[in-house]
């Protein structure tokens, strides 16, 4: 009588389990990720996003303003998305393409991370989002301008990847803006370019000369220095023997320190103009004596009672006033990502939230007429998504912070 | 060894393989610098004033390496070895110059009597510098004296990163700008040259120290024992010298001209932060090779022509031969005189015939 009873036990047994698993198969199925995955956020885990900024170092304003500008971003919802609190991991980027590597390479890493503010630097961007990409993350920009990234003369560009947006301008049109201002309002025709290998700075710099010799000008020397290079007499000696008006290097510090220090002491370009990019708008830059009287061309200083209320938080929580040019588009960014967030995800009865990793990536590319700080943000086919507006202002003896210099608008383009 | 083979080879009425590519490397280098010294020079790119600009600087710069290479070359006259932390020695210096710049700048003394606030800010660097060569002697390599070769260079390599990170560490990763001294703008035309104020306090500084140490090497006793112990250890020491003070000595004085140097680069490029002492350092170390190592006459020739050759090298050559951005391989040209000129004179340009003189 063992026997029947063990194998009664067992088919009892086994009928049980099916059931249990046909039930529990139903639950399941109300989530499927798509082909890239998703993230799922226990109740009372946080929201993970990387700011993967330049942290440290000499460019380390660009990306302190923007981590700041997200943390506002964040107290502005509470610091809690979907009932959840967000957690910001920080990552610096060195402005560099080793440590874009590295640090996608963590961001990678983590699978809770939803999604990622960053870069500073389109030097670290293109590396890093060659992995991003592959592993099906979204990264918005507020600071990267290099054309590479995404589209150059509406055609897409060698370095552009899915998953990849960005709120700030593309540098056709900041090399355009600068462009026209050299030649119209100051009236010089003879120009020299200086980058630094970069890929920002050589875009920067290559689609001003394009602008330039389209309006009429001339490039008499398109030439490059080191990121690390101290000695800039030899370079400048060239400048001033192609008999250039007017010198510019859309470069960062401590390069442009050099330049600007050492123009003035070689013979045949005391009178020439100089002229930076949004790179050099730092308030570490314009306060040094050799930066005075020069021209920079940048993302334009939003207006409006938003942009005011945002610089009090900031002066509130940070002490001081802005410390660069794009916390505005960081800011924007991070917006967009919450409100992306919050559209795709997929919350559960018990608080539970599910984030496709492909409709996350689908939706801001299909962000339309999303009014942010720096204006209306769409996003076209390659992630260009700013409202773009280039300012060109300078530093004069009266101007000596970043935000009064920024205020010192002599021109201003938007196509 | 490349030698040594070509020597049998060559004494068996043969030319080996490597001998005859060294030759065509040689007349490649030659012709192409020929060649684009003359297109620079036939274009009249670059006026006259402009070419002797070039070497004012190339003279100036060469002056700091000289430098910071009389410490590589004097350490390893005594001790055969290569001091890497010596790089961070000169950086120490510059950073002492800057903190005691940044100190007097705001006193009346910077205004009124600005020489007086540099010799002092000169002395403090010279001061850093030497504590800090003399303590990395005694800490890091004496203990490990007569240890494998490799054992003493491991631990140089490591005081190098302690050095730079315990500087980033203490005073922040930034760079640290010079304040500016009125007394330095400007600068006065000698012979057509024109020569900024700070080239010219450079390069008299360098002078007086130059002179100032072939005195010390040549007419002190101490001199005297720095050079016995540099031809032979042991003998030295059997003849009563104290071995481990004219070491200690050396690197003192190596010290505070790395020191001296530090703060004339600062005013020179007006910044200095923590990694300022590598690029520097490798440089220095190449003029010394270049120079001929050992020899400190040779790391001064060594650190003018390096300077030079930086200097005039992508004006005068690249861009002549159509190389784009020449400016940028500025350093690829300074280690590529190095490589050169040791394939034309292995023991550098004044340097000892290698394994014939000491028979």
């Amino acid at each position: 009588m063992s026997k029947p009873r063990w194998l009664v036990s067992i088919a009892l047994f086994g009928a049980l389990a099916l059931v249990a698993a046909a039930c529990g198969e139903e639950e399941a199925a109300e989530f499927q990720p798509g082909p890239l995955g998703a993230v799922t956020v226990e109740p009372g885990a946080p929201v993970k996003i990387a700011v993967f900024e330049s942290l440290s170092g000499d460019t380390a304003s660009l990306g302190e303003d923007q981590l700041r500008a997200v943390q506002i971003a964040v107290d502005d919802k509470g610091g809690e998305l979907l009932g959840h609190p967000i957690e910001i991991v920080e990552l610096d980027d060195g402005c560099a393409a080793e440590q874009g590597t590295t640090g996608a390479q963590r961001i990678v890493a983590d699978p809770q991370i939803v999604g990622v503010i960053g870069t500073s630097c389109s030097g670290a961007a293109i590396p890093a989002m060659e992995i991003l990409s592959e592993e099906g993350f979204t990264m918005i920009s507020g600071s990267n301008t290099s054309p590479l990234l995404t589209s150059i003369a509406g055609v897409e560009a060698t370095a552009h990847l899915p998953g990849y947006f960005r709120t700030a301008h593309n540098d056709e049109i900041q090399g355009a803006a600068a462009a026209n201002f050299v030649f119209s309002e100051l009236g010089i025709t003879k120009a020299a370019t200086i980058h630094d290998g970069d890929p920002y700075t050589e875009g920067l710099a290559t689609a001003f000369g394009a602008s330039f010799e389209e309006l009429g000008g001339e490039v008499v020397l398109a030439t490059s220095v080191g990121v690390d290079q101290k000695d800039m007499k030899p370079v400048l000696t060239e400048v001033a023997a192609a008999g250039a008006e007017i010198v510019y290097f859309p470069i960062f510090q401590p390069a442009g320190d050099f330049i600007a220090a050492q123009a003035k002491e070689v013979a045949g370009l005391e009178a020439a103009v100089l002229m930076g990019a949004d790179g050099l708008l730092s308030d570490t830059y314009v306060e040094l004596p050799q930066t005075e009287g020069m021209y920079f061309s940048g993302p334009q200083t939003p207006t409006g009672s938003e942009y005011q209320a945002f610089v009090g938080k900031y002066e509130a929580e940070f002490g001081e006033k802005p410390i660069q040019a794009f916390h505005a588009h960081a800011f924007d960014a991070a917006n967009v990502l919450f409100a992306v967030i919050e559209e795709v995800a997929v919350v559960e009865d018990d608080g539970t939230v599910h984030i496709d990793r492909e409709e996350l990536r689908n939706t801001v590319a299909g962000t339309s007429g999303f009014e942010g700080l720096t204006g209306t943000i769409t996003c076209d086919e390659f992630g260009d998504c700013a409202d773009p507006a280039i300012d060109v202002v300078q530093n004069t003896e009266a101007e000596k912070t970043i935000d009064q210099v920024r205020a010192n608008v002599l021109f201003t383009f938007e196509p | 060894m490349a030698e040594s083979v070509g020597l049998k080879a060559r004494r068996a009425g043969r030319l080996s393989g490597v001998d005859a590519f060294l030759w065509l490397v040689r007349v490649v280098a030659l012709v192409a610098v020929a060649w684009g010294s003359y297109k620079s020079i036939s274009s009249g790119r670059l006026t006259a004033a402009q070419w002797r600009g070039l070497i004012v600087a190339g003279v100036s710069q060469g002056a700091v390496y000289a430098l910071v290479a009389l410490g590589y070359t004097m350490v390893y006259g005594v001790l055969r070895f290569i001091n890497f932390a010596h790089g961070e020695v000169f950086m120490a210096g510059s950073m002492m110059g800057f903190f005691v710049a940044d100190g007097l700048s705001g006193t009346a003394m910077w205004t009124s009597l600005p020489y007086v606030a540099l010799l002092i800010a000169l002395l403090a660097a010279m001061a850093t510098s030497t504590s800090i060569s003399l303590v990395l002697e005694r800490v890091a390599y004496r203990p490990l004296r007569g240890l494998p070769r490799l054992v003493p260079f491991i631990t140089a390599v490591g005081a190098s990163f302690f050095l730079q990170y315990a500087f980033a560490g203490l005073f922040g990763a930034d760079s640290k700008a010079y304040p500016p001294v009125e007394a330095l703008k400007g600068g006065f035309t000698i012979a057509g040259f024109r020569f900024g104020k700070v080239q010219v306090l450079v390069i008299v500084a360098t002078i007086v120290m130059m002179i100032g140490l072939y005195l010390f090497v040549e007419r002190t006793k101490a001199g005297r024992a720095i050079r016995a112990v540099s031809e032979d250890q042991e003998m030295a020491s059997l003849m009563g010298i104290n071995v481990d003070r004219s070491i200690a000595l050396v690197f003192a004085v190596g010290g505070a001209m790395a020191g001296a140097g530090g703060l004339l680069y600062g005013l020179t490029f007006g910044q200095v932060d923590f990694l300022s002492g590598f690029t520097v350092g490798i440089k220095a170390f190449t003029a010394s090779v270049l120079g001929g190592i050992g020899n400190p006459v040779g790391a001064m020739v060594g650190g003018l022509v390096l300077g030079l050759i930086e200097s005039l090298g992508p004006s005068l050559v690249l861009f002549g031969l159509g190389v784009p951005s020449a400016h940028q391989l500025q350093d690829v040209v300074a280690f590529l005189a190095l490589v050169m000129i040791l394939i034309f004179r292995p023991t550098g340009i004044l340097g000892e015939r290698l394994a014939e003189e000491r028979a």
